[in-house]
Formats: C-alpha cells, structure tokens, sequence
C-alpha cells in the first residue's frame, strides 16, 4: 500500500534502529516523551520499543484527546441529551467512555439516540435528516480536530441549520506540554513532537520549548519509520548539545501550519480562561469555546448544562500516568479494576490511551520471539 | 441428594450490544447465564456445534441468527449468509451439513419482491452447498420492530470420518492455517451501510467452506486438531477462545496473514485492526506439524483455496494468549475484541 508500505520496509527499520543504537551513550538513560496517543498507539502495535536500547525510554504523554476529558464533561453532555428529542453524536473513541452513570454506549442500550459520526460534517448531516430532533454534537480533540468542528458551525450558521449545536470540548496542546514541563517530578530529555496537531499549527509554536527549555523537538509522522527516524533527530541533537525544533514529517506537515484551518479556528473559537484536564487539574487558556456570535450553535450557551464535577476514583493514578510519572502497570488498578472492558480511567478506554495500549499489547512479561523463519 | 443450584456468574444489570459482538462480553454472557442454566455442569469448551448421539449415532447440530443490516450488499445477502453460516458452524466442527430449518422474523410492511429474493438466494445456496431445507417458521413484527427481517436457521450434520477435533488436542508445535484472506465480510458491510462516505472495490467473502474442509480432512485426517469459522470478533477472537481452551500460546507471523489492500487502507483510516474484523467465508485449522505442509496443499488445490497460507504456530509461552510477530522482530499481544467496533454485522 503506497506511503505505508514504504514506512515499514523491515530493513529501513532495522537501519533506523541500529543508528539509535550508535547515537545513544550507553553511560547516559534517555527519557523521550511522545507527546501524542497516535504514537502511542503506533509505538505499541508495532512493536517498536523492542527495537529501542534499555536506555532509551519513551514516556507516554497527555496527547489524547479523550484520556484528558474530565468525567464532569461526558455527564454534562450526556444529561443533556437524555430526552428523546435529542440526538448525542460523537467520535467512536468516546463511545465506551465512562461517566458517573455510564458510558454513551450504555445510554444507548437505555434507549438514547446516540450516533456515532467519523466528521462533524455527519452530525450535521443528522440535524438535516432528523428536522424535528435537536443534534448535539460532543466534540473533541486537540487541534487536529477543532478546524473541522469550526467549519462545521460555519457552515450551519451559513444554511441557517438551527436544530444542530456543539458541546465543545476541544483543547490546545501547547499548554499541556507546559503543564508537564512545569511538573516538579519530571525529568525530560526531548519531545517526539505531534504530527496531526502540526498540519494545523506547523512548528513554531513549539520553539520555546527548545529556547526556554532546552529540549529538542522533533514533529514526527505515524509509521513506525517516521517515529523511529525522530528518536534518531532527537539523539542526534542531544549528542551535538543542541536544542531546536525538527520537523521530521515535512511531507504532510507545513512549518508555518494550516493558515485556512487557523482562520477557521479564530473565526469560530475563543480561548476559555481555564479548562479542568483529567489528570493534570485546571489549565488556563488551555481549551476552546465557541464565540458568541456562534452562540446559537453552542450547546452551553443554548441550554442549560449543569457543570458537574466529579473528582477521579482514588485509587486510580490516571493524572501520574498522564504525566509519564508513572508507567500504566505501575497504576494499583491497572489490569485487575482497570481494564479494556471495563475501564475505571480514560486512559484505559481510547485506543490511543497509554494504559489501553499497553494492556492490549504487552500486559504480559516480554515474549522471546524466534524469527519467522522457524516456520 | 439434591442437585447444587447452578453456580451463575453472569451478574450485568442489562444487556449491551456487545454481549452480541462475538467477543469478550459474549463469552461472559453465555459461560456465566446460559451455561450454567441451561447445560449444566461438566459442559467443556464451546465449540461451533454441539455433537450429540441417537441411537448410538452422532451428529452435530448448530443454530445461528442472522440480523444483518443492510440486507444486500456487494457479494451477498442475509439470505446467503443465513446458509453459510450454519453449514460453516458445521463444517469446522467436523460435519457435513444435511438438513437446515429455517425460521423468518418478517416486519410488517417488508416489500414481497425483497423476501423473495432472499428466499432464493437461500435456495441456491442451500443446492451449491448441498443441503437440504427441511422446514420452517414464519412470524411478523410490527412495522419498525426487524429491520425488514431476521432469519435464524439451525442445521444438522453427519460427522466427517476420520475427523476428531478439540482445543484439548492441540499442542506446542502444531501449525496454524488459513483459508485466504481476512476482514472482506466485515469492511463490506461497514462501506454498505454508507455512513463512512468511503468506497472500496470489496466483497463478502461469504460461501461454504465445506469442500476446503473435506479436502483438508482427506489430505491430513487425523492430524487435524481444531477448526473453526471466525466470524464477529474475527480471527483474533478466535484464536483467544482456541489460547485459553488450550493453555498453549499462540504465535502469529503478521507478515504471513493475508489482507486485502482495501481492507488493510479501510482498517488504516478507521482504526481497526483487521484481526477483529468479520469473516463468513474463512476458517482457521491448527495442524500438526507433520501433516501441515500436506493439509495446506489439500487447501490450496482446491477451487477456492489458492489463497491459503499458514499464519503461525502454537507454542507453549504466552500461555493462554495470541501473540503478533511484527515486521521488525516485536511483537505484540492481541486481545479478544473488546465491546463492538462494527454493530450487527453477520
């Protein structure tokens, strides 16, 4: 399959890894954090840190959109859509989300229309088909997914859609980093930087991360060449004592970003003062909400929404994990409360969390594996 | 004495469409409620068919419902799939199908000219598996109530000789195979339904797999260990259910598996891992090693078997798990499907 294929030819990647093999001072551990739950994801499914020296270590960090949702947001958005006029829409990844009183799918089997959509563009498609039922649309996302969200607003404001509005939950990522940088007990040595965030805010945003703070960045593709050629930029310039921002997926990524779907964004979305992150607490200005010119298709300025607030079990560890001070199996939970089926945090629910991918690839001790060969 | 009250495990406040995905939450379903209440204890592993003896005769006999929405799609329709399906359920348990009873939850207000052509749809594929419709039922529903119409069918089958197939037989050594190419069924229906503005040149893959399996049984007999179709939760969930019932752990070489570009591009953009995806017209076979490279040409002589490969290997570590070799020499552990990514699809 073109530009897949090619990203993980074995021989590039055995290439790959033998240079992070040569790069890396064995006298010295390295603690890389992959900012984004693509490439968690990716890193797991493929494999990839058993490719990777003992000190290399890869922290997984707070890039899911759905893992840093604070439960208070899926029960506000659920109580208000639990009447039959509504229609919930939302992203597959939020459907087995838990809320205080279950998750979207349970809501579903209880009798809520609840859809889920692969675009806003489809929950607007919804509103069109369902004329006489109201269509809210959960949604989430860095600022990947925010452009679209925004357009879609446009473009109800635009055919006079009114039976469609946004619970917006959409955040930006560049606080989260600063949060984590800021966190006492982190000790960081570079960022496999965000791949699809950077199609929308290109590069420079980053900057201050390698100025301020003296950690390289390196903005990565998804396949398993791209993440594992990042780590060698990252080595490389941690080697030669540099700290600058690399852009390692140039072929998908401009420097300078989406200036369309930058525009879209502001016409649309405002900075919120603060935002609750699951895990990493209150953030200011990390998250958006809608303008009040958009106001009519903003489900918080249209109707009532209760603001509930619902502090995390205890004894999960989800924000530690978050902040890559914890590995997942280090959580008490994980795997015996906390599982795929039936998830206590979000971290464990998406795909993209670093708890599920680490329980659904390799929640068991590491296999010895002989090559294919001995077939 | 008194019989001890079945021991029920199943204690869920309702019923999830996941119950009915075929994966995790279906095994707790029917291993802590049905079980339990219905076959009482000394029940071993669930296979695809359950063997029962008459009269010093043994035959295997099997039910399936099928609820597929929509109800036509590219390379097949819940009439073809409602035969298949039953003579597959057989097939891998080690027997040829004879007879099937059918039975039509029809909606009020479903088009005659709709029924008709499932009905014979299900006649051709009755006469190119070569088994007979014996009987059947019919009830209606209110308007709403059965997405035009669910079809259940229940069959019986007389066991191929020479066959004798358990998850208990199998062992450290063993090889896996399969009988082509996996996730057709499953990303068909989910382009079909429309909802993904997506388009792929794809069909089911549903047809019997019967004359794959006789082959397969007159090239290999008795090396032959355990069969089955995997259909919801696909080949993944399978080879979990054949991982635990065994205690042996379960080696794949991903390079190996067989997935249609289209699939592998629709996986890739929706996140899915075509190791869960649907099949309805594949099975896997785990054969000792000695008779493997026999088995495997059987299947691959035979129309409809060019396709076939051998994807793994049992081993004795991870234990009780499925085990993907990736590319590069990782590896990673693959699970039973979790909830549904794919509602009602078979």
């Amino acid at each position: 399959m073109k530009y897949v294929d090619e990203f993980r030819a074995p021989e590039l990647i055995g290439k790959a890894g033998e240079e992070i093999r040569r790069l890396a001072d064995s006298k010295r551990h390295y603690r890389i954090m992959e900012v984004c739950g693509g490439h968690t994801h990716a890193i797991y499914r493929f494999g990839l840190k058993d490719l990777l020296p003992e000190n290399v270590e890869l922290i997984h960090g707070p890039g899911c959109p759905v893992c840093v949702l604070p439960m208070g947001r899926i029960d506000d958005g659920l109580s208000l859509t639990a009447k039959p006029e509504f229609i919930f829409a939302a992203f597959g990844d939020m459907m087995r989300v838990p809320g205080t009183h279950g998750s979207p799918l349970e809501y579903k089997a209880r009798g809520m229309d609840v859809r889920i959509v692969y675009s806003p563009a489809d929950a607007l498609k919804l509103a069109r088909l369902n004329p006489k039922k109201h269509v809210v649309f959960f949604a989430i996302g860095f600022e990947t997914t925010a452009p679209s969200t925004a357009l879609t607003i446009i473009r109800a404001k635009s055919e006079g859609l009114t039976n469609f509005s946004v619970f917006c939950n959409h955040v930006t990522i560049i606080p989260a980093i600063r949060a984590i940088l800021d966190s006492p007990d982190m000790r960081l040595d570079g960022f496999v930087g965000p791949g699809h965030v950077s199609t929308v805010i290109g590069c420079r945003p980053y900057e201050w991360i390698a100025q301020e703070e003296g950690k390289p960045v390196v903005v990565s593709g998804f396949e398993p060449l791209d993440i594992l050629q990042s780590i060698v930029m990252l080595l490389g310039q941690l080697r030669n004592g540099e700290s600058k921002v690399e852009n390692q997926y140039k072929r998908v990524v401009p420097w300078e970003g989406n200036r369309a779907a930058l525009r879209a964004m502001a016409e649309v979305f405002e900075l919120r003062p603060y935002f609750e992150w699951r895990g990493l607490g209150f953030i200011s200005q990390s998250a958006l909400k809608i303008r009040s010119a958009y106001g009519e298709w903003d489900s918080e300025q249209r109707f009532t929404v209760p603001g509930v607030r619902v502090t995390d079990p205890k004894a999960a560890q989800c924000g530690e994990v978050l902040k890559g001070v914890l590995k997942p199996s280090q959580c008490k939970l994980f795997g015996r409360e906390c599982t795929p089926e039936q998830p206590v945090g979000a971290l464990m629910v998406s795909s993209e969390g670093s708890c599920a991918a680490h329980y659904n690839y390799s929640q068991h001790k590491p296999v010895t594996i002989a090559s294919a060969a001995a077939v | 004495m008194a019989t001890p009250a079945p021991k029920i495990k199943f204690r869920e406040p309702q019923i999830e469409m996941a119950h009915g995905a075929g994966g995790k939450a279906s095994r707790r379903l029917v291993e802590g409620l049905f079980a339990p209440l219905l076959f009482g204890a000394g029940q071993g592993p669930l296979g695809d068919a359950a063997h029962i003896q008459i009269n010093g005769t043994r035959i295997a006999m099997t039910t399936d419902s099928f609820v597929v929405n929509p109800l036509r799609f590219p390379g097949g329709s819940i009439g073809e799939l409602a035969i298949n399906g039953t003579v597959n359920d057989l097939a891998v348990s080690g027997a040829r199908a004879e007879a099937i009873v059918v039975t039509y939850v029809l909606e009020a207000g479903l088009p005659t000219d709709i029924l008709e052509a499932e009905v014979r749809a299900m006649g051709k594929a009755a006469k190119e598996a070569g088994v007979r419709i014996a009987g059947g039922d019919t009830k209606v529903v209110e308007h709403g109530k059965a997405d035009g119409m669910y079809v259940t069918t229940t069959g019986i089958g007389r066991l191929i000789p020479g066959v004798a197939i358990s998850p208990e037989s199998v062992k450290p050594g063993d090889k896996i195979l399969l009988s082509g190419p996996i996730g057709d069924h499953g990303i068909t229906i989910l382009l079909a339904r429309g909802e993904l503005d997506l388009e792929a040149e794809i069909q089911s893959d549903t047809r019997s797999v019967l004359p794959l399996v006789q082959s397969m049984v007159q090239a290999a007999g008795g090396g032959i260990r355990w069969m089955r179709d995997p259909t919801r939760g696909g080949v993944a969930t399978s080879l979990n259910e054949l991982a635990r019932d065994c205690g042996c752990g379960i080696v794949l070489f991903e390079e190996t598996i067989p997935v249609r570009d289209t699939v592998r591009g629709a996986c890739e953009l929706l996140g899915l891992d075509p190791l869960h995806i649907a099949n309805e017209g594949q099975f896997l076979a785990v054969v000792a090693a000695d008779r493997a490279d026999a088995a495997l040409e059987a299947l691959r002589q035979t129309p409809g078997g060019a396709e076939s490969v051998m994807i793994g290997e049992v081993r004795d570590e991870p234990a009780g798990s499925v085990l993907v070799t990736t590319l590069y020499g990782g590896g990673r552990l693959v699970d039973m499907l979790v909830g549904d990514p794919l509602p009602r699809i078979c």
